[in-house]
């Protein structure tokens, strides 16, 4: 198998910050442009200006200089952290927008599930949100028609398949969103991120699903958060930073590098960080995790642990979301200053500060990541990923010593009645 | 860090091969991606068809009740009040058989205008020929324009008027509304992704171009070669020959209606090639 699926080449896309992108323009202020430019460039010549270069807006390169070759059959796993471009290399790689610089060449028909849904009509039902959704991913009806049946019995919805979507529960849609792309056969697929969906036992199916597509020769290239399933499926790894390829190799070697710049983050100014996502009116400008006996960040399992959470805004209704993941990328826990408890408290001389205390810290020896969701005015406005990095050393939970293997995170506080033997 | 660059491998000779980079320049038409992804057409034509009245108590009414509220209104005040000729045909049906054509044109161009808007979480997510969106939004009105007139026949035999030979004439003036309502819609849906202005122009175009059609009135007011000139609107052209088709009016195709085809064409021939050059950008931008 040395035939070549995916050839990327010097591939770079700029995006247009507050002068493009984001920016809807005014009709008028595009005529006002045109009439007045060719003065301004005029002026910009007698003053012996080059014209052009100072017209340009702040622009970025969400994606430079990459290059990578994918041979068919080949599993991938993207890796990078937010606005790294991983996304955007899907995007560029499926169509959906155009390279600023560079190419790449697409062996075969390329299959994309960025977002699983997107294209599904509420009021339509289940059957037919099958046929429209698999012909805007690429389907031929008779094709559709064929799976059909395959389709529905994988997404477990066979009683609702005549009810309209929008009566159908968030698993249930999502299921048959997945069925249907899952069922796309295309030579080259591209997935960002879908595979979060469901419940444990769908997730189990999904993956599985993959598998065989990955089996059959297909070409996959995923990209996750969850670095734990990306070493289960894929043999080799891209890391991706600031839009440029920072690793490529097998996913372990992909992985470790990840990790390693992961941590190098946290040394970093928070407010100095552009990786982030959200409105962005309310931002998170500060974290401190301390073990409450002193400024040390030390943690212990089974001991106080306090989280601090400073924003540079109030807004009534505001909220901070924090989550902790393992080293891996896998979950752990999360918190919501919103599922309140009789034990909250409001403390007007705590400053533009969110303070979450925990008694009794239940996670064992190890390296967490917690990433950090502020929500105000109803809508996302911060999301750091990595805003703290804790290490949580030995200790002992209720006198019951703590120990780690590398496997599990998290440690409960419980009892044990032993039967005693003679 | 540089990534090693294997030579040797190969493409399979049987798999097409796709180059993604900046496109410079006007680019193709693609109309044979278009025609690959006819299926879709047609699933998103369907999709508008069934969506369209859910939800509503009067349903497919709404196909009817406009043009028919409209065309009392007008018989009302232009044909009443104002006296305003009709060429010899009862006044009602007169507008009528000009109303039927026009809103197909007004909601289509109305709803295509926004159809990219709209869609804005597909067109980010999925690669799909994106100008199935506004010809679908298009299309999905020719089943309310199927409606409207059948009731224009009622109509017509309630005031005793029997189609003549001409009535096969229609299906061409149809198509020229539905090259007319095509052009403009593309052009504005393209257009609206990076000028929101066009949402609020949209309704007030509408009006404006309502009045400037012989809708209300008949082109024989003018005399050639105003009539000719007149052609430019292509609403008057279809306008016309619906009358001339269906009423017998003296209005038979001639140079009027040529004008208003060859702008028609150039208006969806140059809509396709502006929507193709925006295209691109539309992900980044919406």
């Amino acid at each position: 198998m040395s035939d070549l699926a995916i050839e990327v080449v010097n591939l770079g896309k700029e995006y247009h910050i507050g002068g493009g992108q984001n920016k809807y323009y005014r009709l008028t202020d595009q005529l006002a442009d045109t009439f007045t430019a060719p003065f301004r460039r005029a002026g910009r010549l007698l003053r012996g200006q080059a014209t052009g270069a100072a017209d340009l807006d702040a622009t970025i390169w969400a994606l430079k200089g990459v290059s990578f070759q994918i041979r068919s059959g080949e599993v991938v796993g993207l890796i990078g952290r937010n606005g790294a471009g991983k996304s955007t290399l899907l995007k560029l790689l499926s169509g959906i927008t155009d390279p600023t610089e560079g190419y790449a060449d697409i062996c075969g028909r390329i299959g994309s599930l960025l977002e699983v849904g997107t294209g599904f009509h509420p009021e339509l039902t289940g059957r037919e949100n099958t046929y429209l959704y698999g012909a805007i991913l690429g389907m031929q009806k008779a094709e559709i028609q064929r799976k059909l049946d395959e389709i529905v019995a994988f997404a477990e919805i066979d009683r609702f398949l005549d009810t309209p979507v929008k009566h159908y529960s968030s698993g249930m849609y999502v299921r048959l969103a997945f069925s249907v792309a899952a069922h796309l056969e295309p030579e080259i697929l591209l997935v960002d991120e879908v595979l979060a969906v469901g419940d444990m036992a769908f997730q189990r199916k999904c993956l599985g699903k993959m598998d065989d597509v990955a089996q059959e020769g297909r070409t996959v290239l995923f990209v996750s958060h969850n670095i734990g399933l990306l070493q289960a499926l894929c043999e080799r790894g891209i890391f991706l930073q600031q839009g440029a390829v920072c690793a490529d190799g097998t996913m372990t070697e992909a992985v470790d590098a990840y990790l390693q710049t992961l941590e190098q983050v946290q040394s970093q100014d928070l407010s100095q960080r552009a990786d982030r996502k959200g409105q962005g009116q309310i931002r998170l400008v500060g974290t401190e995790v301390t073990n409450r006996s002193g400024p040390s960040s030390v943690l212990k399992t089974g001991h106080p642990a306090q989280f601090v959470f400073a924003v540079n805004d109030l807004v009534p209704d505001l909220a901070c979301n924090f989550f902790i993941y393992d080293t891996i990328g896998q979950p752990v826990a999360s918190f919501k200053s919103k599922a309140q408890s009789p034990e909250d408290t409001v403390d007007p001389d705590n400053g533009q500060k969110f303070v979450c205390e925990i008694d009794e810290l239940m996670l064992l020896p190890g390296r967490y990541r917690i990433d950090v969701a502020i929500i105000g005015n109803n809508r996302l406005q911060d999301f750091l990923e990595a805003a703290a990095v804790i290490e949580v050393g030995d200790g002992q939970l209720r006198g019951r010593p703590a120990q780690s293997d590398g496997k599990f995170s998290v440690f409960m506080p419980h009892r044990w009645t032993l039967p005693k033997a003679g | 860090m540089l990534a090693v660059i294997d030579t040797t491998l190969a493409v399979r000779d049987n798999l097409p091969r796709t180059r993604r980079q900046a496109s410079k320049g006007w680019p193709s038409p693609k109309l044979r991606e278009l025609w690959l992804y006819r299926e879709l057409l047609y699933f998103l034509v369907w999709r508008d068809i069934k969506v369209r009245y859910r939800q509503t108590v009067l349903g497919g009414l709404w196909a009817i009740l406009q043009p028919l509220i409209t065309m009392v209104i007008f018989s009302l005040v232009f044909g009443r009040l104002a006296q305003v000729p009709s060429d010899g045909v009862p006044y009602p049906l007169f507008s009528y058989a000009a109303l039927v054509p026009w809103m197909f044109l007004a909601n289509g161009v109305t709803q295509a205008s926004n159809s990219l808007v709209l869609s804005s979480n597909m067109v980010k997510k999925i690669y799909f020929p994106r100008l199935t969106l506004p010809m679908a939004t298009v299309l999905a009105g020719v089943i309310d324009f199927a409606l409207a007139l059948t009731v224009l026949l009622l109509l017509m035999l309630i005031y005793g008027f029997t189609p003549t030979i001409n009535a096969l004439w229609l299906p061409l003036f149809f198509l020229l509304a539905l090259v007319t309502s095509l052009g403009v819609s593309i052009w504005l849906s393209a257009m609206n992704v990076q000028f929101r202005d066009v949402r609020y122009a949209v309704p007030f175009l509408i009006q404006v171009w309502l009045f400037l059609t012989p809708i209300a009135y008949p082109s024989s007011v003018l005399a050639e070669p105003w009539r000719t000139l007149y052609g430019i609107n292509p609403m008057a052209g279809v306008v016309e020959g619906f009358r001339w088709a269906l009423l017998g009016t003296d209005t038979p195709p001639g140079p009027m209606t040529i004008v208003s085809a060859a702008v028609a064409l150039a208006l969806l021939v140059s809509g396709v090639f502006y929507f193709r050059r925006m295209e691109k950008g539309f992900a980044d931008v919406l």
